[in-house]
């Protein structure tokens, strides 16, 4: 076998190998999906975030409009401040609201974004003022059972 | 009667034990001859080609296929529970972690590993060993070394390859073929693997894979008895070996990286 085809067979293939680890690392490892130059950030206030993780995306209408960039604690209001990344081919209504929901009885949690009716849209680092906190089981079921031994009670 | 079975008996664990220890000082010589594999890389370089490069059509066809067979189970199974968006994060984790490293080992051992010992075996056996020490050419350094690292060096390539091709292949039966949402299944995935706890476990697996097989092939090979049963029997337990060593061996790797014993 010649040596030079040799060479080069095993540096393709020590590249290719290399090229694999790097796709590996950083499409299957890390990073986010939407690139930063196409879209602009708003941010929403919540109380309780629930289980909501940093990518999870952001859906107007069950399409998704953008992903969850940031996930900060307010240590002075004692709030989640969640940074959302959206797609600078949509423009919201500014009076738009936010809402924590779950896809399916054990799916994972994203953000629901509801269109207003405002003639002024949403700019880049605009806070979203109407949100809605994701719902914690525990909370519902806690309630219920509460109500219903207030039925049960003697009047 | 009785007395012989047991001398039977006898012999047959001193021949184990006596092989192991006979193993384990070849393992130890080829470390020791190691110098020349690096020093003279052409020859390295050489055996990357025929143990590395001669099995990566085999190493990326099977791993397109075991994605693609993992994308349509883990969707036949995810979508009664609704979680069908999740199908990057199952294809993708039991690549990385498992199915990369381990079969592109046992492909490697099957491929390259019994050609290294039928390569080997057949020197011996045609007494090329013996003719390089009468003219003081060590055969440890100059033929087996260069074996092993170039195993060593090529395994976790392969390993890497697979599992790059596999998590297309799941890409394109999940996304393309079913249509589950892409951004879905590339953000689950980023979210539930870790480049230093899944990634570079599986690299460290592969690795040690890569030792494990051709340290087996080659002391196998260099074993055998030089005759032709004798170098197609060493041929047949380099891959039954080498197989078995690699499972068990990936049991106890995965024992240590993901439950934390001990």
């Amino acid at each position: 076998m010649n040596k030079t085809v040799l060479d080069l067979w095993v540096g393709l293939l020590v590249l290719a190998g290399i090229a694999a680890l790097l796709f590996l690392a950083l499409k299957v490892g890390s990073t986010s999906a939407i690139n930063s130059s196409a879209s602009y950030e708003v941010v929403a206030r919540f109380e309780n975030i629930g289980g909501l993780k940093l990518r999870a995306p952001v859906k107007s209408a069950g399409v998704v409009v953008g992903r969850v960039a940031d996930i900060q604690f307010d240590n002075e209001t004692f709030e989640a401040a969640v940074t959302l990344r959206l797609d600078k081919r949509y423009a919201f209504p500014r009076d738009s609201s936010v809402a924590i929901l779950t896809s399916g009885l054990l799916g994972e949690q994203y953000i629901g974004l509801e269109a207003g009716g405002d003639s002024l849209k949403l700019k880049a680092h605009d806070r979203i003022l109407i949100t809605q906190d994701a719902v914690v089981l525990e909370n519902l079921i806690g309630r219920f059972l509460y109500d219903k031994a207030q039925e049960g009670a003697p009047q | 009667m009785l007395k012989r079975t047991i001398e039977h008996v006898g012999n047959r664990v001193i021949q184990a034990v006596w092989r192991m220890g006979y193993a384990a000082r070849f393992f130890v010589t080829i470390l020791l001859h190691s110098g020349t594999a690096f020093r003279r890389f052409g020859l390295t370089i050489r055996e990357l080609y025929f143990s590395g490069v001669l099995t990566l059509v085999v190493i990326l066809v099977s791993g397109l296929f075991v994605g693609m067979v993992l994308g349509l189970q883990g969707y036949e199974t995810l979508q009664t529970y609704g979680a069908e968006e999740s199908l990057g994060i199952v294809v993708a984790l039991s690549l990385v972690r498992e199915l990369g490293p381990v079969v592109a080992a046992l492909l490697f051992a099957s491929r390259a590993g019994s050609a290294i010992t039928a390569e080997i075996g057949l020197m011996k056996a045609t007494e090329q060993l013996s003719a390089m020490e009468m003219m003081a050419v060590d055969p440890i350094a100059r033929v087996v070394a260069p074996r092993f690292w170039a195993g060593v060096i090529s395994m976790p390539l392969l390993a890497a390859l697979f599992s790059a091709m596999g998590i297309l292949g799941g890409y394109l039966v999940g996304v393309q073929l079913i249509g589950i949402d892409e951004g879905s299944f590339w953000s689950q995935m980023q979210n539930a693997v870790d480049f230093e706890r899944d990634i570079v476990n599986g690299v460290i697996k592969s690795v040690v894979f890569g030792i494990a097989i051709t340290a087996i092939a080659l002391f196998e090979g260099y074993d055998a008895p030089p005759t032709a049963e004798g170098v197609s029997g060493a041929t047949t337990r380099t891959v039954v070996t080498s197989s078995l060593a690699v499972l068990a061996l990936d049991f106890v790797l995965t024992a240590f990286m993901f439950r934390g014993i001990g």
